[in-house]
């Protein structure tokens, strides 16, 4: 059982800063995901703390103890890569076994641990099989009980879904957090899918550039955004341009009070869900465009008067009138300037 | 190799393949003929000028050829040049190419293509100039003076091949391995080398068959003690008129050949080579 902790830790190359003083403290059994677009340096991070980059600045402790230029095969963790990286050249046995007989366990030792773990990954059986004779999904899933065979400190995971179809993604993810409960496993997960880090995570590390731009809980970085961009990365949002003037945001007939804010552009975030939508006889804001359907919920979209694009989720939708009649009322907002939030709707 | 692959390929054989078919009606004609020839050249005791057939067929020439000592001190020496010079090439080049592949140091680059420059100029004006040298350490006509010439020889795909081999190697896998805690050389050793093994087979026994045929060299090096297959052959040519002394010689000269395609097939037939190929 393990804490890791991340103390101002830098990469470049050349010129490129892959990570920029990133610091991070994961608590024992935590499931913590990185989640950030392509290029936000996500794998940088996770191969600094698995051994296979070298840091330019700050420290990788593994329960208080310096490991930041320890070599992999020395270091308490195990990594599952994206692109499942199995030896071909061994079947599934062999590739799980492999980590145990370096380690020069006694052949029955090793042949009930490779055991246990592939009933862990749903894989009896499959010990004799070559790799190139399985599916993508147990192909990772071998990856993984691999990993997990030499019981590591820290588990890292690098969008080890990302090649997989949505179905199968969703059924490894909900496996790979049963199992990461069950071991309490202290786990870094990288994604870039904000639906994966929102269901898997203890702990979500928004990214960009490098830089952490929000960390929290999935409900917390969902519901306040810290920054324009973590507000937009993660489920769907509406960006609405406008200002505040005397106390009140702005943007056409859409008006919100706000307090203690002084004049000058703003940008309003609502997400779907938190939009009211109401017929307005007397002409709104907004008028709608289109409805769709999505069987367990309704999208409409929206154009206001400014001619800014919306969505908002309702209940039927069938009810609003064509043209410019509807009146808009964010329950759950945040607004933004110069990329700080300058106030939120109170909670 | 997939069931799918194959499956593939019959389902294309099915359909006739003219360009295949071309192809190989064209290498029928330019190896398997002259190979006919020699073959009945060899078991010929008299065939003259203008019939189609020999007159006579027989054993005549192979009893003849075989019953000379110094045919078969030619073979022993070839043998043991082939396999000394591969095997020191093989333990000379692989890491070299490991290095190239994988390593960054100084100079890299440009010591990677003087292999190829080595090549690219005429063989015979490096070997004079080799000969000079060779002829002041005393190496001239001594089994290791041929042997260091003909291992030069094979440096160019000997290091070539195998470079491209270790880079097509995932270096996920490799770093797989170090996570799981095996040190660098057990990476060497436990992945990389299995992952790049049917390449580097392949250059291996290049360099085996390449080494048995070499005459230049071995010439002019070894001449007059040091007498390999080829050159023997090259001889007999030269002094004895009658063409089924060569002709023997070179069916003899095959057997390398056949042996290494024989055991090629073996090692790619089994599954394991495919297996090397990610197939
Ligand atoms: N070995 C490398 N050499 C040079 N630049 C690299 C290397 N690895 C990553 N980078 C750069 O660092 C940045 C972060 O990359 P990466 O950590 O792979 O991002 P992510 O995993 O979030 O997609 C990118 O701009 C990438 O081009
Ligand atoms: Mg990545």
């Amino acid at each position: 059982m393990a804490r890791l902790t991340l103390n101002a830790l830098g990469k470049t190359f050349g010129t490129t800063t892959a990570v920029a003083a990133f610091s991070l403290d994961v608590k024992d059994g935590e499931l913590v995901c990185l989640l950030g677009p392509s290029g936000s340096g996500k794998s940088t991070l996770l191969r600094m703390v698995g051994g296979f980059e070298t840091p330019t600045s700050g420290e990788v402790l593994i329960d208080g103890e310096v490991v930041t230029r320890t070599p992999p095969e020395r270091r308490p963790t195990a990594m599952v890569f994206q692109s499942h990286a199995l030896w071909t050249h061994m079947n599934v046995f062999g590739n799980i076994a492999f980590g145990l007989r370096i380690r020069r366990l006694p052949k029955a030792e090793i042949a009930s641990r490779v055991g246990r773990v592939l009933a862990l990954v749903g894989l009896e059986g499959y010990g004799k099989r070559q790799t190139n004779q399985l599916s993508g999904g147990q192909q990772q899933r071998v990856a993984i009980a691999r990993a997990l065979v030499l019981e590591p400190k820290i588990l890292l995971l690098d969008e080890p879904f990302a090649s997989l179809d949505q179905h199968l993604r969703e059924r490894l993810r909900e496996e790979v957090r049963d199992i990461q409960h069950r071991l309490g496993i202290t786990t870094l997960f990288v994604t870039h899918g904000q639906d994966e880090a929102l269901s898997l995570a203890d702990r979500i590390v928004v990214l960009k550039e490098g830089r952490a731009e929000q960390v929290g809980a999935p409900a917390e970085v969902y519901r306040s955004p810290a920054t324009p961009f973590v507000a937009g990365f993660i489920g769907s949002m509406n960006r609405l341009p406008g200002s505040v003037e005397a106390g009140r945001f702005r943007h056409g007939a859409l008006e919100l009070p706000l307090e203690g804010v002084p004049d000058g552009p703003a940008e309003l975030a609502v997400r779907p869900e938190h939009l009211v939508v109401r017929a307005a006889p007397g002409g709104g804001a907004a008028s709608l465009r289109r409805l769709t359907d999505y069987g367990t919920h309704r999208i409409i979209d929206l154009e206001t008067s400014e001619g800014a694009r919306l969505k908002a989720q309702v209940a039927d939708g069938a009810d609003l009138p064509q043209g410019p009649g509807l009146q808009l009322e964010p329950t759950a907002w945040a607004v933004f300037r110069n990329d700080q939030v300058i106030a939120r709707s109170p909670a | 190799m997939s069931a799918d692959t194959v499956a593939v390929r019959r389902r294309a054989r099915r359909r006739p393949d003219w360009a295949g078919l071309g192809l190989g009606l064209a290498l029928t004609l330019v190896i398997l003929v002259p190979m006919l020839v020699v073959i009945t050249w060899s078991f010929s005791n008299v065939w003259r000028y203008p019939s189609i057939l020999p007159q006579q067929m027989g054993l005549k020439f192979w009893q003849a050829t075989l019953a000379r000592a110094d045919v078969w001190s030619a073979l022993v020496t070839s043998l043991s040049l082939a396999s000394v010079v591969t095997l020191l090439s093989t333990v000379i080049c692989l890491p070299a190419a490991y290095a190239f592949a994988r390593l960054k140091f100084w100079g890299r680059d440009v010591l990677f293509f003087s292999f190829l420059a080595g090549q690219a100029f005429p063989k015979f004006g490096l070997l004079v100039a080799i000969a000079a040298i060779f002829l002041q350490l005393n190496l001239i006509s001594t089994f290791w003076g041929v042997v260091l010439i003909q291992l030069v020889g094979t440096l160019l795909f000997m290091i070539w091949i195998p470079v491209a081999a270790f880079q097509a190697v995932d270096r996920r896998m490799e770093e797989a391995a170090r996570d799981a805690g095996a040190g660098p050389l057990r990476v060497f050793w436990s992945i990389t080398l299995p992952q790049a093994a049917p390449t580097i087979f392949s250059a291996v026994l290049l360099s085996f068959v390449g080494t048995f045929y070499e005459t230049e060299g071995a010439w002019l090096i070894g001449a007059p003690q040091i007498r390999t297959m080829p050159v023997l052959m090259i001889t007999f040519i030269n002094n004895q008129p009658v063409i089924q002394y060569g002709a023997v010689l070179s069916v003899l000269l095959w057997v390398p050949s056949l042996v290494a395609l024989v055991f090629t097939r073996r090692v790619i037939g089994s599954s394991t080579f495919a297996r090397g190929f990610g197939g």
